[in-house]
């Protein structure tokens, strides 16, 4: 009888594997290097790309890009007419995540602390229904509620609470004949839109908080409130902050909803297609584009200067 | 004097599970009372009814006295060194040391100097400014128990709190609680699963099963008579005799505990039977025999001859070595 083999057969796959053992900075690479060149060619790139756009100017007469380095095009960012569009932007987004912010805590905490089994598979649904139907159905649904014949119109005239739209409306600054088209209807509307984004990574975060940590906060002698400001908020706050940079630079970019929904002011990203498109002023909508890079930037180092990724 | 904690015929169900049945249980003011059992045995359970993290469905609880049974964990005077320790990784060893008195509003200067005073206790003076992240196993525990005691508590409750040390640590852990617990003079109740923390450290112990107590006792009480065959077998490694061979042995028809330590072997004796299993523990051997179907463990001292695997021997033993216990 002769004794079983040590080694076993080799095929061309074993061979491989045993390859890949032996260098397994080899198998990195392999896997590295697609989604490598993704990011850093074609992403990278095309941004580096946007990037010098945005320091050429056009001539005002031809309306040929000179492509010579300037800072003229920035210059132009801060003529009234465009330095409101990156006012109303910033606004509306700083806005938009900080409503977005407080409805999704509540949200995230309850799936995070106490939904189990069927419950949690509920959340997850609830949360992530919305996300399946088209960004532009969903816009367009709330053109209709938000109309004057819509049905928050019509709720309010029954509930004889019409006033309270009517005066909202008259906010200097949200003025509109309906909520369709103040923007304070652009702003409902992001908010929905967008809500997914914070409730998801804001319960990601809760979750990976221990239940001993509260319990050990209230052993010490913390109130709830207390045990929220001094625990849970700053171990929730990469969540916070993972979730306001999708809702705030989503926000930030998008230039449909302002467009369908709203007082045709107009946004960032509705200049930027604007001018790229019937404009064809590339070089100014690449310095708009910039703007909100530079504000993400800003506002990382500040989340950053305030510990907010002291707890990851 | 009153007792630092007491219950009275306390409850603690969860839906149809009796996590804690009925429990009666006073402990004395200064004392190192241990919680053992079995996981699932009701003692961790104890543990939170004290600290308020549990409320109880039935029985009342007093700590020196007040009814605490509807005071919620932040207002009464007991703190705890949790399992996991639970230090708050945002927060760096001082201020996770001063939380306790930062929430009382107590000034950002004095508690950081009793802070200091609670890391110089425990011997880890000088780790103020690093985060529990950068700490080891032994050095986290150690800032959990400061933290628990900056608040001067009445009653320190330890929820397993050595069980992630490793051996060695866990030894020198242990004399360091004990000697902490003399020095303060505090009553410290710890919950463990480990018969060895048990016996060594505490004053009296209460042993749990289902949810129930076994039984209350020093710990000499438990070792050496243990008060049901449940106690003997998870406490010691006695001998558990069924009650026909207590009968045999000369006692009455009962169940009775053995100590390995109390027999010895001999060429005749009371009990024969053939050696299964040989253990070595250093300070001995345990010789496994079975006799006539009945496990039995004798142990021989160290430089004293064993008998070899096979071989027939008998066991011999005191008369008062054997002890009668309840049968459940």
């Amino acid at each position: 009888m002769t004794a079983p083999a040590i080694l076993a057969q080799r095929g061309l796959a074993d061979r491989l594997t045993a390859l890949l053992w032996r260098h397994p900075r080899l198998l990195l690479a392999l896997l590295l290097t697609p989604p490598l060149l993704w990011l850093g060619v074609v992403y990278l790139g095309s941004l580096a790309a946007l990037l010098l756009q945005s320091f050429y100017s056009i001539d005002e007469f031809s309306g040929v890009v000179k492509e010579e380095f300037t800072l003229k095009t920035y210059g132009e960012l801060l003529r009234p007419s465009n330095f409101d569009i990156l006012i109303r932007t910033v606004g509306m987004a700083a806005a938009v995540t900080l409503a977005c912010a407080i409805l999704a805590f509540p949200i995230a905490y309850y799936a995070a602390r106490y939904a189990k089994g069927h419950w949690k598979a509920a959340f997850y649904l609830g949360v992530m229904l919305p996300l399946w139907s088209s960004y532009l159905v969903k816009v367009y649904a709330w053109k209709l509620i938000l109309a004057k014949e819509g049905i928050i119109g019509w709720a309010a005239e029954q509930t004889h609470t019409s006033w309270i739209i009517d005066g909202l409306l008259t906010i200097p600054g949200l003025e509109g004949s309906s909520l369709s088209t103040s923007l304070l209807g652009t702003f409902v509307v992001f908010v929905y839109i967008w809500l997914p984004y914070m409730i998801l990574p804001m319960q990601a975060a809760l979750e990976r908080v221990p239940n001993s940590m509260l319990e050990a906060s209230a052993d010490l002698g913390a109130t709830r409130a207390q045990t929220f400001r001094t625990v849970i908020l700053p171990l929730a706050l990469p969540g916070v902050i993972a979730g306001s940079i999708f809702t705030f630079s989503l926000t930030l970019g998008d230039y449909i909803i302002p467009q369908i929904i709203g007082n045709s002011a107009n946004f960032i990203g509705m200049a930027v297609y604007q001018l790229q498109g019937t404009a064809g002023n590339i070089p100014l909508a690449a310095a708009f584009a910039v703007v909100p890079i530079g504000i993400m930037l800003v506002y990382l180092a500040i989340a950053r200067r305030m510990g907010a990724f002291d707890a990851l | 004097m009153t007792a630092a904690v007491s219950f009275q015929n306390v409850s603690r169900h969860f839906g149809s599970v009796r996590a804690v049945d009925g429990v009666d249980l006073t402990i004395a003011e200064g004392s190192f009372f241990a919680m053992l059992g079995p996981s699932g045995s009701g003692k961790t359970t104890c543990l939170r009814l004290i600290s308020g993290f549990e409320k109880p469905t039935g029985g009342s609880i007093r700590i020196f006295g007040e009814d605490v049974s509807n005071t919620p964990p932040h207002l009464r005077n007991v703190n705890t060194v949790f399992q996991d320790y639970a230090l708050f990784p945002h927060l760096n060893v001082r201020d996770n040391v001063a939380y306790g008195l930062m929430v009382k509003g107590v000034s950002r200067s004095q508690r950081h100097a009793k802070a200091e005073e609670m890391l110089a206790l425990v011997h880890l003076d000088g780790y103020g400014d690093r985060k529990p992240a950068q700490l080891s196993g032994g050095q986290r525990q150690r800032v959990a128990l400061a933290r628990a005691l900056v608040n001067e508590p009445r009653v320190l409750l330890l929820d397993e709190p050595l069980g992630a040390l490793d051996l060695k640590l866990r030894e020198a852990m242990q004399d360091e609680l004990k000697a902490l617990q003399k020095r303060l003079g505090l009553t410290f109740v710890f919950v463990t699963h480990d018969q060895h923390e048990a016996l060594s450290m505490a004053d009296s112990l209460a042993v749990f099963n289902e949810g129930k107590i076994a039984q209350i006792g020093s710990p000499q009480d438990i070792y050496d008579r243990p008060a049901t065959r449940f106690v003997a077998d998870f406490v010691g490694s006695s001998n558990v005799l069924p009650p026909e061979v207590t009968r045999a042995l000369g006692g009455p028809a009962e169940w009775a505990s053995l100590r390995p330590e109390a027999t010895r072997l001999a060429a005749t004796g009371p009990l024969t039977g053939t050696v299964t299993a040989l253990r070595y523990v250093g300070s001995g051997t345990r010789v496994v025999l079975d006799a006539n179907g009945t496990e039995i463990a004798a142990m021989v001292p160290a430089g004293q001859p064993v008998p070899a695997e096979g071989t027939v021997t008998s066991i011999a033993f005191e008369p008062a070595a054997l002890h009668l216990m309840g049968a459940d």
